[in-house]
């Protein structure tokens, strides 16, 4: 063989990935091959790639079961590693992980996104001396994905297994996607768990894609096929910059989407009648531009990107039709996590409140509501993006400094006419202040003197009182609201704060 | 298929009738909770079988309101 015919059928080889029976195995799942996978992800397709005769002395390791690179989506360079899962599974032998480990490393000194395509069995066995516990090891994918954190954006498009170890790659992205019926994540698999703790568990019910989107909150978006994940990504990516050091760029405006209805009907003036807040949503945003993150996890919170005037920004939203909108510990943990993306970043904040407060009771103390609340505010409170908050209507208790109160340093808190901002509503208010005299009054006078305190209540904290008191910074029609929040997001993007000078803080988790 | 409660609360409003059928996202009881009104919707299309719960009782999350076939 000439060494032209060496070098081209080793690369054919290598290119073709693992045997045929595994390719088609993939095939019947739906799955598609790796690089094929990132010939659909990239503009054109991939520009450079690294190690691509990794481990090229074992003709049954081609590139050793990994493949990194860089390619552009929407113009910007990232990096990317994509396991191949018809190379013995996808596993990690000793030079997988060193592929990993420096394709991060190209990332951070780069600083462009970090993409994880993962398909993966997990360690090799055979190799784990080489590649489990030392320097070089997986631990220090991790290690490197941390440093990562909030550097660069991370993105893990979870299309198979992400078992033991692995499923931390999934855990230290920004986000991860994960595609139904393939997708898992879990540390003990059903038979270890079946022979270890006696359990006898299926795998879409312990670590599968729609457990971890709607139950644990590992996994962030729910999509039916790889191609869904993909397109995902792409407009996810959008709303980013490439690094912390840089904005997201202005895209083209739009308009809102056209709807009959009034927006003032769209909110109901009863603060005890649900209403769906995507409505209102809906009217603020540019049309189409709602790139929603854990819509199915706590979704009596809604997270998620969004334009307004072409402009990215990150909206926090109660939704009254889920569970009152009140928040429990799994809203407060998604709204933790998207507020630190969206300040990592540089994407300014929108806090739509319509909140009655934290979820009380036996079950959320002992689930720990105060230190999951916790993580809440102090994510919000250090975030030093422009941060607005809207007064939908109601905003009692601890909810409305969850959601940027105006102690929380806001550039503004603005609220709409049927905003009521109190320690708690009235009814429970008149209830708490006058129980025994109600107790004691003839039960025909009951409802009249409740009507009446009622009423009084309410005079107390008239949201044009607390106008009048400047505890809000205005009252805005919620026809004008669009306008207006263009306007303060456009004057506000010279903002450059330093939250506090310090270490770090000791952060509630 | 069972409806279950999405949060504590005390069961404020039941929206149907047993043996009446119901459309995906109508809502089937309506719970009373943080003083707000909770609507609980059926996920899928179907006739109510049995209704579990009166007006006025107690839930808590998870507890099965209604059964759908």
């Amino acid at each position: 063989m000439s060494y032209l015919e060496e070098f081209q059928d080793r690369v054919s080889k290598i290119s073709q990935g693992g045997q045929a029976k595994y390719h088609q195995k993939n095939e019947e799942k739906g799955k598609l091959f790796v690089r094929e996978r990132l010939r659909r992800l990239f503009d054109e397709s991939m520009n450079i790639e690294d190690a691509f005769f990794a481990n090229c002395m074992d003709e049954s390791l081609p590139s050793d079961g990994v493949v990194t690179g860089i390619g552009k989506i929407n113009g910007q360079s990232v990096c990317v590693m994509a396991n191949d899962s018809t190379v013995k599974a996808g596993s990690w032998g000793k030079r997988t992980v060193e592929k990993i480990l420096r394709i991060q490393e190209t990332a951070e000194k780069l600083e462009i996104p970090m993409i994880y395509l993962v398909d993966s069995a997990g360690a090799r066995i055979t190799d784990q001396v080489e590649m489990f516990p030392g320097r070089r090891g997986a631990g220090r994918i991790f290690h490197n994905q941390i440093k990562l954190s909030g550097r660069v954006p991370q993105i893990c498009l979870l299309f198979g297994p992400s078992a033991a170890g692995g499923a931390y790659i999934p855990a230290f992205c920004d986000i991860v996607i994960m595609v139904e019926g393939n997708a898992s994540m879990y540390l003990g698999s059903p038979r270890m768990a079946e022979k270890v703790i006696g359990e006898k568990v299926s795998l879409e019910e312990m670590g599968g894609a729609m457990m971890h989107c709607s139950v644990s909150g590992v996994g962030d978006v729910l999509v039916k096929t790889e191609q869904e994940a993909i397109a995902y990504t792409q407009k996810y990516l959008d709303y980013f910059p490439k690094n912390f050091r840089e904005k997201p760029t202005v895209k083209d405006k739009k308009g809102v989407k056209q709807i009959e209805k009034n927006l003032a009907d769209l909110i109901p003036t009863n603060q005890n009648v649900p209403f769906n807040m995507y409505d209102l949503i809906d009217q603020l945003i540019d049309e189409g531009s709602f790139c929603e993150i854990k819509k199915k996890f706590a979704p009596e919170l809604i997270t998620g990107l969004a334009r307004m005037d072409g402009r990215a920004v990150g909206i926090i939203a109660n939704q009254p039709r889920m569970k009152g909108g009140v928040l429990f510990p799994d809203s407060a943990d998604k709204s933790a996590k998207f507020v630190q993306l969206c300040d990592a970043f540089n994407i300014p904040l929108l806090f739509l409140v319509d909140v009655p407060g934290f979820m009380i009771g036996t079950k959320v103390e002992r689930a720990g509501i105060i230190r999951h609340g916790a993580k809440m505010l102090a994510t919000m409170s250090e975030a030093t993006v422009p941060k607005i908050s809207v007064i939908v209507r109601k905003a009692y208790g601890a909810g409305l400094y969850a959601m940027a109160g105006p102690g929380f340093e806001p550039d503004c808190c603005l609220a709409l006419p049927t905003a009521q901002i109190a320690v708690m509503g009235p009814e429970a208010a008149v209830n708490a202040v006058y129980a025994n005299k109600i107790q004691e009054l003839p039960e025909a006078d009951r409802a009249a003197f409740i009507k009446e305190k009622q009423e009084e209540y309410k005079e107390n904290i008239d949201i044009y009182r607390l106008a009048s008191e400047m505890v809000i910074d205005g009252v805005v029609k919620p026809e004008q609201l669009r306008d207006e929040l263009i306007q303060r997001y456009s004057l506000y993007d010279s903002k450059s704060v330093t939250f506090t000078e310090r270490k770090h803080g000791v952060y509630p988790v | 298929m069972e409806i279950k409660a999405t949060m504590a609360g005390s069961v404020w409003k039941i929206a149907v009738a047993q043996g009446e059928s119901v459309g995906e996202g109508q809502d089937v009881v309506i719970l009373e909770s943080m003083k707000m009104e909770i609507p609980i919707p059926a996920d899928s299309p179907g006739t109510v079988k049995e209704l579990k719960v009166a007006e006025g009782d107690f839930v808590n999350e998870g507890d099965v309101i209604a059964v759908i076939e």
